[in-house]
């Protein structure tokens, strides 16, 4: 069973046929501990080390800056909670209401045991207000925790100047990156940047593995007690195949930062035009410019996102919503909330992300699906532009 | 991804009776679009007092439009005394089930087709927090006491999540699941009061195999009885299974107690007739 058209590189990616060529020895012949003092076990070190430079690089960090994790949800919470704890007097952390959930609910839960937490609002494209940043942060604030792309609509904060801004206050400055690495050039060393969170998944490398960067000199301490690995910064023997992918991974991330800023980019704006001229009353959610080159994310009113979804599906076209019946809460996305997008057009939204793996002919493909399963749901919905539908019952 | 019956998918892909009926006799508007699904239904009679065409328009997922397409399916030629008594139970049949999250779908076919027939019958339709709704418990999707009543009557809810799954009730801030868990507390005495045992459903009785029986009595004893037990000190023990007869051991503060007969009737034999098999029954050894 497999996809003809995959929109939903957000949520994942393919795993790259490098990357997989690259970790099968790992998952068959080099079963050895990298920990062991044997030249069985030394070999996988090794190739653990090599791995951690490729990271390194595509971050222009240094080596042992990074810490291999499970996944970016991983690495989220070690930088929040590690900071934390190796800042005990402080108990006050500034973050947004768009993050992550891997951050938010965090927060909300560090929240109920009694450390203070802001939380950011943002405008109608999704954008912080760096005032309210600058006088949120005290000499009280442990950590400010913001991301670097916003996964649902692709809307990137200006990390530097927000960095800037938490240096000046002299507080610790956490990056959720996992949407960013690869489809942005980072460099750590002009970075304001101390913890930068990467996952593997979404950067064609396979799920279960993630990383941290700590900036040399940052104090965080351990989430994951345990050995010896990773310098003592997170217990448990290595996930040696999968960090041998994200290390290939990486060093195709960098060879294809160019190709998303250029052939990607360009698919999704032809996207995006297709979309805006051949559906009417269609609304794009995020910053119309400052935005991750691969992902849009449209709303289109009177209709509900998760029959758009399945409809799509019909046509072999993966793509994800922020409307309540795909959250499987009953409220829709709460970003596009955090927005103040108006629930007629955040129950209508769909998320297209995509990859360098797709090709131009998949674009008109799903363009024209589309502008037929919205015009199909119109014709069921009784909301429109014109209605004066208004029922008063609940449910 | 939600599992759809192939029934549910075929409604939602291929929709029945979408639009609206031109001069209806019954027009039934719910939801809003707030809370992320809405429904218009409107029918025509014919001479003879029975539905003659039955449309709908709906904003919703899959489910919604899935639901309301059953419903115009499921009214067409009945009286209104016949419509009237189709129960969002009755959709989901229809449909060959529901996800238990998406029951709410169902019920909102039922509300419309409700609000229908109060239309046709010329009964003013509701301004939202009227007395016959009563009193608005979840403000975040706009639920009333009236509603949250009746879908727990007519499906025998008994948890807050339940309640959600059906009306939405609860899904959003959360601050209203006290009154909620009021309204199933009350239920929950009406319906000890009128059936004193055996109200809870219990599950399939058909002929069970010696080991499934003796699994489901030591499943029943273990999540059923022994909670019950210990809040008084005491415990129970399966010593033995004979045909139908169980054999149990009382311990801890249930061995030396004077009412360990009643105990072992009530607390025990009921227990496992209600969840196991009606032909059972517990004799005590006495350790």
């Amino acid at each position: 069973m497999s996809p003809v058209i995959y929109l939903d590189n957000n949520a994942t990616t393919c795993i790259a046929p490098e990357v997989f060529e690259a970790m099968t020895p790992f998952l068959t012949d080099y079963y050895g501990n990298p920990s062991s003092m044997y030249s069985f076990g030394g070999f996988v070190g090794k190739s653990l080390a090599a791995a951690r430079s490729q990271v390194a690089s595509l971050l222009n960090a240094q080596d042992t800056e990074i810490v291999f994790t499970s996944c970016g949800t991983e690495s989220d919470n070690m930088a929040v909670i590690g900071a934390l704890d190796a800042n005990p007097d402080k108990k006050h952390i500034v973050t947004t209401r768009v993050e992550h959930p891997a951050v938010l609910s965090l927060a909300k839960r560090l929240e109920k045991r009694g450390y203070l937490v802001t939380f950011l609002s943002v405008d109608r494209q999704g954008l912080l207000d760096l005032d309210e940043l600058r006088e949120s942060i005290t000499d009280q604030t442990a950590i400010v925790s913001i991301m670097y792309a916003n996964n649902e609509t692709g809307t990137i904060f200006p990390v530097e100047e927000i960095g800037q801004i938490v240096k000046e206050k002299g507080s610790i400055f956490h990056c959720d990156a996992v949407q960013a690495v690869g489809k942005i050039p980072l460099d750590m060393a002009k970075s304001h940047i101390d913890l930068l969170s990467l996952s593997g998944h979404k950067l064609h490398a396979p799920k279960g593995v993630g990383a941290l960067y700590i900036r040399r000199g940052t104090r965080c301490r351990p989430l994951i007690i345990g050995g010896h690995q990773e310098k003592g910064r997170r217990g448990g023997t290595e996930n040696v195949a999968s960090i041998v992918g994200l290390g290939r991974a990486t060093v195709l991330a960098a060879e294809h930062v160019q190709l998303e800023n250029t052939v990607v980019r360009e698919m999704r704006d032809a996207l995006q035009d297709m979309i805006f001229t051949k559906i009417p009353d269609s609304i794009l959610n995020g910053h119309p410019e400052q935005r991750l080159p691969n992902t849009v994310n449209i709303s289109f009113p009177y209709i509900e996102g998760e029959a758009i979804l399945l409809m799509l599906d019909e046509h072999g076209i993966c793509a994800s919503s922020g409307s309540a019946c795909t959250s499987g809460s009953l409220e829709p996305s709460h970003v596009l909330r955090a927005m103040g997008i108006p629930f007629t057009a955040a129950h209508g939204s769909v998320r297209l992300s995509l990859s360098v793996y797709n090709k131009r002919d998949e674009i008109e493909l799903t363009a024209n699906a589309l502008v037929q399963i919205v015009k199909r749901l119109r014709e069921i919905s009784p909301f429109s532009a014109e209605s004066e539908f208004n029922p008063t019952g609940s449910i | 991804m939600w599992d759809y019956t192939d029934q549910a998918k075929e409604h939602f892909l291929n929709p029945r009776n979408v639009g609206e009926v031109e001069d209806a006799d019954g027009i039934g508007d719910v939801g809003s679009v707030s809370c992320g699904d809405a429904l218009r239904l409107t029918f025509k009679l014919d001479a003879d007092g029975r539905i003659a065409d039955a449309k709908f328009k709906t904003f919703g997922c899959a489910s919604a439009i899935a639901s309301s397409s059953a419903l115009t399916e499921m009214i067409k030629r009945l009286t209104i005394e016949e419509a009237e008594k189709i129960s969002n139970q009755d959709i989901v049949k229809f449909l060959g089930g529901l996800p238990q999250e998406k029951m709410h779908c169902s019920v909102m076919g039922k509300e419309a087709l409700d609000a229908a027939i109060a239309y046709y019958r010329g009964e003013k339709v509701k301004e939202g927090d009227d007395d016959e709704h009563g009193r608005l418990i979840c403000s975040c999707f706009g639920v009333t006491e009236g509603l949250i009543e009746k879908v727990v009557r007519e499906n025998n809810l008994k948890t807050v999540d339940e309640v959600t799954y059906y009306c939405k009730a609860g899904g959003g801030c959360e601050t209203c699941h006290e009154n909620i868990e009021e309204i199933l507390e009350k239920f929950k005495d009406e319906a000890d009061r009128t059936a004193p045992a055996a109200v809870k459903k219990a599950p399939e009785k058909r002929k069970l195999t010696m080991i499934e029986k003796l699994s489901k009595i030591q499943e029943t004893i273990n999540t059923e009885i022994k909670p019950s037990l210990a809040k008084d000190g005491g415990d129970v023990e399966l010593i033995d299974l004979d045909g139908d007869k169980v054999i149990v051991a009382l311990r801890g503060a249930c061995s030396s107690c004077p009412s360990a007969g009643f105990t072992l009737r009530y607390a025990v034999e009921q227990k496992l007739k209600e969840f196991v098999s009606d032909d059972l029954f517990v004799e005590e050894v006495k350790a």
